[in-house]
């Protein structure tokens, strides 16, 4: 089996191209070129894509806040799924505790 | 004089000096240390802090670098000879730009990968940080109202680009979307997006665009600058995924494909220099070439807009601490190419002596005009494309790089506005749109007041730019000399290249003071005295701070 697999390879090569290489080169070709591509941006792209995650968690959290918002009884079920990145986000908001009463955190 | 043997002289001597010289500078002066765990490593984020394989580095800051400016400066300069103006490129990169740049990135490594602007807060002094953002501020005017300039005069010569030109812009919009909303992968999306971008150019010449002869009293020229700022305004207010990223991507592409073309093309057609190599007939007006060459090639020779990037972005990527050599050495070498390159093409590229003079018959004539015209007589030939597909193709590749300087800066002078508006605590520049608006302003006053409206004038900016960005690289040399000194290493390779800059500088607002005086030019006037202000600022900021440390260090000893 692995005679044949070799044999096989061993013929696609005389005519030039080893598909094993050609797919090597593409795969470095394309890692390049996402990293040219995304590099120089990441950072930037990276803080806008926190800063639209902070506002979703102010939505979710604003009627616990006092802003009264109509969707609370929908974003109720994210809630625990945000459980995790509450801590950091208060935080980020410049409270060091959890702003809410009923929603302990640190 | 073969165009070959100026151009392998050019290579040869900045290849000597990155293996000579700038491993000199690393091993003896930096001393850097393979071993030394860099910001990227410390302090990994996956998002700013980011170890990044050294070419690839490489290539993001040469292309963040490298723009319009090296072309523009050399192509202005030639007018006293290509020789001069040779010899400033290849000793600059080699003496100045390369030791600046690699340095800006080593001060930052080894300060938390902290901007050259906050290092020198630490090291010299609050004072000189003020300085710092103020000369920026003014680098940042003057290049984006120079661009607009320099775009609209090439757009009303060439109008077979105007449609590439903008077009590259909508090709770039949609490369964004196909990556980010269609998820397309990123090699198919590159060829369709370069492909796109050439059946653009090859169209150009059959569909020429030229704006109406007068709008409301308007000249061409006033109504592209216009219309560039409003471009740049809006553009600078998108999300950087939406246009920014993707046409930085098209741009690095054809930067390579662009040098890579031109220096292929003279080694094919081996084009002979018809300018003299010390032109000892310059037309009437020229300013002396002592200091003025110094301050006319800015970037290509030395620019502190490299100590911006360097230290902002690519020190918190260095992944070991010797990459700063290759990084920022070979940077600098990158940019100093692209100098050569627009060297050769305006020397070179015109058919004889007196077409060559005809072209550059005042100071600031000729410019990126010779740079394409010549460029494309010599791609033409090498290559065998027609001269019309040829001059579309350097006037749009021009065009990118000054649009995309132009994008960046309005962006990052928002960003100071704002600040300025946190710091003073002035609510209103705090705004986006208001900051966005006066920024834009204050550009399309200076591009109008310099007199670039017509097409003429313009380039009088110039020179000031140039100088302005030596400030910068002054003030980035200080904070290297003085960290050298406090380790007890030689200082006078970075010490005498900042002493020559700051002479040269303040020497060439001198004699620019006295031009713009004469001409009763008194906008320009005040420009130039603001910053002589900074420049004599600056000055006493470098002998008070190195004086200082003098004195402790001889206490010391």
């Amino acid at each position: 089996m692995r005679d044949r697999d070799h044999r096989n390879r061993h013929e696609r090569t005389l005519v030039g191209l080893d598909p094993e290489r050609v797919r090597a080169w593409l795969r470095q070709a394309r890692y390049v070129a996402e990293e040219f591509y995304f590099g120089r941006y990441r950072s930037t792209i990276a803080r806008a894509r926190r800063d639209e995650e902070d506002l979703f968690m102010l939505l979710v959290f604003s009627e616990m806040m006092g802003v009264p918002n109509p969707a609370t009884y929908y974003t109720l079920e994210v809630q625990p799924l945000l459980l995790e990145r509450f801590h950091e986000w208060h935080l980020r908001m410049g409270m060091e505790r959890s702003p809410l009463d009923h929603f302990r955190c640190c | 004089m073969s165009a070959i043997i100026v151009l392998l002289a050019g290579l040869g001597a900045m290849a000597l000096g990155y293996f000579v010289y700038s491993k000199f500078i690393a091993e003896k002066i930096f001393q850097l240390d393979p071993d030394y765990r860099t910001p990227a490593h410390e302090m990994e984020d996956g998002v700013d802090y980011v170890p990044t394989n050294r070419f690839i580095l490489w290539g993001h800051h040469f292309t963040s670098v490298a723009g319009a400016a090296p072309i523009v400066g050399p192509a202005i300069a030639v007018i006293w000879g290509w020789a001069p103006a040779f010899l400033w490129v290849i000793l600059g990169t080699i003496f100045f730009a390369g030791v600046h740049d690699a340095g800006a990135i080593w001060a930052s490594v080894r300060n938390k990968a902290r901007s050259i602007g906050a290092v020198t807060g630490d090291v010299v002094g609050a004072r000189a940080r003020s300085l710092f953002m103020i000369v920026i501020f003014l680098v940042l005017l003057m290049v984006n109202a120079v661009f607009a300039v320099v775009i609209a005069s090439l757009l009303v010569n060439n109008p077979s680009a105007v449609i590439p030109a903008w077009g590259a812009i909508v090709v770039a919009l949609i490369i964004g979307q196909m990556i980010y909303r269609w998820r397309i992968n990123l090699l198919t999306v590159s060829i369709i997006g370069v492909v796109a971008l050439y059946a653009l150019i090859g169209i150009g010449p059959n569909v020429p665009v030229e704006l109406p002869a007068s709008v409301a009293g308007l000249p061409p020229n006033s109504q592209w600058i216009i219309l560039l700022f409003l471009y740049a305004g809006i553009a600078s207010l998108l999300p950087v995924w939406i246009l920014l990223q993707p046409r930085d991507y098209i741009n690095g592409l054809q930067l390579f494909i662009g040098l890579g073309l031109v220096y292929a093309a003279v080694l094919l057609s081996n084009p002979t220099i018809v300018a003299p190599a010390y032109n000892a007939d310059v037309p009437a007006g020229t300013p002396s070439l002592i200091p003025l060459l110094f301050v006319t090639i800015a970037c290509g020779a030395i620019s502190g807009f490299h100590g911006l990037v360097s230290s902002g972005t690519t020190s918190k990527q260095i992944n070991r601490e010797t990459d700063v050599r290759f990084v920022g050495y070979f940077g600098a070498i990158g940019e100093g190419c692209l100098a050569l390159a627009a060297i050769l093409a305006t020397t070179a590229g015109l058919a004889t002596l007196g077409e060559w003079r005809e072209m550059y018959s005042a100071f600031g004539e000729g410019g990126v005009g010779a740079f394409v015209q010549g460029g494309a007589t010599i791609v033409s030939n090498g290559t065998g494309l027609s001269e019309a597909i040829a001059v579309t193709l350097l006037t749009v590749m021009t065009v990118l790089f000054a649009g995309t300087t132009m994008d960046t800066g309005v962006r990052l002078q928002r960003y100071i506005m704002q600040e300025w508006g946190n710091i003073y605590n002035i609510p209103m520049l705090k705004s986006v749109p208001v900051s966005t608006v006066v920024a834009v302003g204050a550009c399309v006053a200076l591009a109008f007041g310099a007199g670039g409206t017509d097409g003429t004038g313009g380039m009088l900016l110039w020179p000031l730019f140039g100088t302005t960005n030596q400030l910068l690289a002054g003030l980035t040399l200080l904070v290297m000399t003085v960290i050298i000194v406090r380790l007890g290493r030689p200082m006078w390779f970075t010490l005498i290249p900042l002493a020559f800059l700051l002479t040269m500088t303040t020497f060439a607002l001198l004699v620019q003071l006295r031009t713009f005086y004469e001409a009763g030019d008194w906008f320009l006037l005040t420009l130039d005295v603001i910053i002589l202000v900074a420049a004599v600022l600056v000055l006493l900021e470098c002998v008070g701070t190195l004086r200082k440390h003098f004195r402790e260090a001889r206490t010391a000893a």
